[in-house]
């Protein structure tokens, strides 16, 4: 193990991370087990009690995982210096095979723990704990996913060894390598951007018509994620190699270095949110309707459609800018 | 009301509350900043470190060859850099010499290298030395040699402290009074040092020269780069995990602090609950108030660490984090904040603190009116 400071923080957080998940984790079984709001009995009381207590450490943890990813992201890049052919993230994250697995992970637990936010925040809006059962199925997900995520972390900084040769991003995201980075950096210019530009405005357009139709709500919450994964392979087949002004160097990860001026944090940070909002919308959409919320919820989806418009548009536009005013020309 | 006005209202309480427990609030602040700036301070110094040692490799050789004899490291030919020549890519390269030599009279070892601008008996020396020996130009500088040789030559200049790091140990002397002082033969160098033109050929040049030396060994510059990011990050996360024991205290103290609570406290909770608030309002003013703490003492602890390091030149944990040598460089550190190292220190103790507290302000808000009130 490299016993780098960057290191131990994001060992400290996840492990403080899983330990508070995994009593959240028998209590939402106990929970779902027994919740019962017409009884006034006293076991029924300690769990709305605890309820409370559940949110703040559960909200605390999802707050952590959301910084977390980015600093996993960022000393990565760092920790490139440390590896024989490491030339940023992608080197670092291949010297152990738990690298990308860990990265996919944290992810995962970043939109999880972005949906779950939003619901808890909607749920404590309504006084009859409209979404509480719902809120705690959610509780048994995410603790999954955050002891999942601890444990390849820590599998993967165990693992890394200052002696290990990895290979630089341009083997993975090459043209000519094998794998899903060099089909990605394979696609052909043109679909890309056809699929990128037009992908975002569908989703756009769903969410105009989220805070007024539930159906639209829905299909947005399926879009998102789908945007999520054209945008990435926007970003390695098109977009990277506009950036760096370079036909062949398509990787994600360089966007975040110093010498680009930390682009990708601009490009990434909206697309993140953007999906992450998307999502929530979908899932607020997709369950029942509370009469409890029904002043509270309209407003809610108008606000999470805004955002998710802002990031998406943010990211396209930045995209755009950067294709137009690179001094390559692909097409 | 707005998200903006109750958020506002919010901090407006949470900070007349904490002043009304003005000693507890200080006694809080007081710790957590020492916490922040014990732990600020090794990082602040670890990367002013690293990069220091970035700086000063960078102006280096690319590839440095030497001879090796069953392992150990022995001298090499003029012959040798000749072998060399004509690698294409290869912009220069010069057969240094150079040893080291244990000085009894200060206890401690200097290093002597053959320099081709320096007159014979003349020398240039490094701020260490000159420091150990109390030397200044135009004095005279005596060294005998293990097999009882002497050397006397006058100190032309100290070289300058801005390359301290590498050259604090340095004697500089003309190439012909080393061979004499060290008795070795005209023709043995202690290594090679190689220019490369393009830093992407660096380790296919390495990788051509070993063919035509076989048995030499071909350090590149990277390899040098790496080392050194490797060890002051050990001794960095080393010096942390040693503080890792302050900071699990300091989780224990904030929650003791935070469990404890005054009758007057109690007191306030129930009014605020029989006036209206919930629970969760309880929580939110709560966490605000360890937000307002958590924020102050990071930024107290942060300037303190900075203070330490920069003005004060990191005295507690220079020894560990440098190494130890009699003649261990002056030099002056260049300030640098870096985005990671403050995230890293704000996760190491923002974290223990926030996840310390969450029990017992959970506990006190959701305690009932009546029970408090009592």
């Amino acid at each position: 193990m490299i016993a780098h400071p960057p290191v131990l923080a994001l060992v400290l957080a996840s492990t403080l991370s899983a330990l508070v998940m995994v009593p959240t984790f028998v209590f939402a079984l106990r929970l779902l087990a027994r919740w019962d709001p017409s009884s006034g009995n006293e076991e029924q009381l300690k769990l709305e009690k605890t309820t409370y207590l559940v949110s703040t450490l559960v909200a605390f943890v999802a707050v952590v995982e959301l910084a977390s990813l980015a600093a996993f992201a960022f000393n990565a890049d760092r920790m490139a210096v440390l590896f024989v052919g490491a030339m940023c993230a992608v080197g670092t994250l291949n010297a152990s095979s738990y690298g990308f697995p860990t990265l996919v992970a944290k992810i995962a637990v970043f939109f999880a723990a972005f949906v779950w936010l939003v619901l808890d925040r909607t749920d404590n809006k309504g006084r009859d704990y409209p979404f509480i059962l719902q809120k705690y199925w959610g509780i048994l997900l995410l603790a999954l996913l955050v002891v999942l995520d601890a444990a390849l972390q820590l599998a993967y900084f165990l693992d890394l060894k200052a002696s290990t040769i990895t290979s630089c991003c341009g083997k993975l995201f090459g043209d000519a390598g094998l794998g899903a980075g060099a089909e990605l950096a394979g696609i052909e210019p043109r679909l890309a951007l056809v699929l990128l530009f037009g992908g975002l405005a569908i989703t756009i357009a769903l969410s105009f018509g989220t805070a007024r139709s539930r159906l639209m709500g829905r299909l947005l919450g399926l879009a998102s994620p789908a945007m999520f994964a054209i945008a990435i392979a926007g970003v390695i087949s098109v977009i990277s190699v506009h950036v760096y002004e370079q036909p062949h160097h398509h990787c994600p990860f360089c966007l975040l270095k110093r010498e680009y001026g930390f682009f990708g944090f601009l490009l990434y940070i909206p697309l993140f949110a953007a999906t992450g909002s998307g999502m929530a919308a979908g899932l607020l959409s997709a369950l029942p309707a509370r009469q409890s919320l029904s002043d509270v919820l309209p407003p809610l989806l108008g606000r999470l459609s805004i955002l998710t418009i802002s990031g998406f548009a943010l990211f396209g536009g930045l995209s755009l800018w950067k294709i137009m005013a690179s001094r390559l020309t692909l097409m | 009301m707005t998200a903006l006005s109750r958020t506002r209202y919010f901090l407006d309480f949470a900070v007349s509350s904490l002043l009304r427990r003005r000693w507890r609030t200080l006694s809080l602040i007081l710790v957590y900043s020492c916490i922040v700036a014990l732990l600020g301070s090794v990082l602040l110094f670890g990367t002013a470190l690293r990069r220091e040692a970035a700086t000063q490799l960078s102006t280096g050789p690319d590839i440095v060859v030497q001879s090796m004899i069953m392992g150990r490291h022995d001298m090499l030919r003029a012959a040798d850099l000749d072998a060399l020549r004509g690698l294409r890519g290869l912009r220069r390269g010069e057969a240094r010499l150079w040893g080291y030599l244990y000085d009894s009279s200060a206890a401690a070892n200097y290093t002597l290298m053959a320099n081709a601008d320096t007159a014979p008996g003349e020398a240039l020396v490094g701020e260490g030395v000159a420091r150990a020996r109390k030397l200044e130009p135009g004095k005279l500088l005596f060294l005998v040699s293990p097999a009882g040789k002497f050397l006397k030559v006058r100190v032309k200049s100290v070289i300058a402290p801005k390359s301290a790091l590498i050259s604090s140990d340095l004697v500089l002397l003309n190439e012909a009074d080393l061979r004499a002082f060290f008795s070795v033969a005209p023709d043995l160098y202690t290594d090679l040092a190689l220019f490369v033109a393009n830093p992407r050929e660096v380790a296919t040049i390495a990788q051509k020269g070993a063919i035509r030396l076989p048995g030499r060994r071909f350090v590149t510059r990277e390899d040098l780069t790496r080392s050194y990011e490797s060890l002051f990050s050990w001794r960095e996360g080393l010096v942390l995990v040693i503080l890792a024991g302050a900071v699990i205290a300091f989780a224990i103290f904030a929650f003791d602090k935070a469990s404890g609570l005054s009758s007057e406290e109690r007191r306030e909770i129930g009014i605020l609950k029989a006036v209206g608030w919930d629970t969760s309002h309880i929580i939110a003013q709560k966490l605000i108030e360890g937000g307002l703490v958590s924020g102050t003492s990071f930024l107290i602890g942060f300037i303190l660490a900075y203070a330490h390091v920069f003005l004060f030149r990191a005295v507690l944990f220079e020894p560990v984090l440098t190494g130890w040598s009699t003649l261990y460089p002056r030099f002056r550190l260049t300030q640098e904040i870096d985005g990671l190292q403050v995230t890293s220190l704000a996760l190491l103790t923002i974290l223990p603190y926030v996840a310390a507290i969450l029990v017992p302000v959970w506990r006190t808000a959701s305690a009932d009116p009546d029970e408090v009130m009592r």
